[in-house]
């Protein structure tokens, strides 16, 4: 996953689903300055990943972030509890520098 | 033809290591829908027309009335369209919690499981949410990013499942 994520077309491929979610290749291609063919590539890659997801509309295919993976991620690491003791942290973390 | 049609629908997929049947057990067993996510007890009539209901439990009304937001028995309810087990299941799917949402009607709910080796299945969750943007926006999680409350939607429930099938305990115990 994190391989997926390193690439910054890749990322902007999954900036372009946060926006609007569900888009073909056509769609998603016609916001990059690329070939059809590699924007294929890459989202086979997220694909593999799986951070996009795709589903059959009719003769479309049409292309959808999965936020799974990412959210797995953040639970793993940071449960409720560590999650306030971090932004406990933050606060006096705050509170040192502007004091 | 147009391709720059906009969905409404939201597609999550989560990769468990369980059998197809423990996954349907998860879903569909009240005891067991009780046990992770936003909790709470679904009782599916599994047939065409059958009806789909989840029940809260004491606990989750206790803490939602003592959060301002008293909630009704049943907070969703539906109508099974399509049962296939332990492959398919297909609801309507409406939330009562707040009269709102609730008036947004009811959406479309799909849970597809299909093995990907001996030991784990893919599990996924499409909804289809035409006319129901609050029910959008918070299924998707992102009224609890933006600090609203309202839970990490499915993608924390389908990551809260997997924790408990794959550990036997869920993410908060």
């Amino acid at each position: 996953m994190f391989t997926a994520l390193a690439d910054p077309t890749r990322r902007f491929l999954l900036d372009l689903l946060y926006e609007r979610d569900g888009r073909t290749l056509t769609d998603l291609a016609s916001g990059l300055e690329m070939t059809r063919f590699g924007v294929m590539k890459h989202l086979k890659v997220l694909e593999d990943a799986g951070l996009v997801v795709t589903r059959r509309s009719g003769r479309e295919k049409l292309h959808f972030l999965n936020p799974v993976p990412i959210r797995l991620i953040h639970d793993r690491w940071i449960d409720k509890y560590t999650e306030r003791r971090v932004s406990a942290l933050l606060d006096l973390k705050n509170e040192l520098e502007t004091s | 033809m147009t391709t720059t049609s906009t969905t409404t629908t939201q597609v999550y997929r989560v990769y468990i290591k369980a059998t197809a049947e423990a996954i349907w057990q998860a879903i569909t067993d009240p005891e067991w829908t009780n046990r992770y996510g936003y909790t709470g007890y679904a009782h599916y009539d599994l047939r065409p027309g059958g009806s789909y209901q989840v029940i809260a439990n004491e606990e989750f009304k206790a803490a939602a009335a003592a959060g301002g937001f008293p909630c009704p028995d049943v907070v969703v309810d539906g109508e099974v369209l399509e049962a296939d087990p332990p492959r398919k299941l297909v609801t309507t799917w409406r939330m009562l919690m707040d009269p709102g949402l609730a008036a947004e009607g009811f959406t479309r709910l799909t849970y597809e499981i299909k093995a990907v080796s001996d030991r784990a299945c893919s599990l996924t969750v499409t909804h289809e949410l035409d006319g129901a943007p609050g029910l959008a926006s918070l299924v998707s999680g992102q009224n609890d990013d933006r600090g609203e409350g309202g839970g990490g939607g499915h993608a924390w429930v389908l990551s809260d499942l997997k924790s408990l099938l794959e550990t036997g305990s869920t993410l908060a115990g």
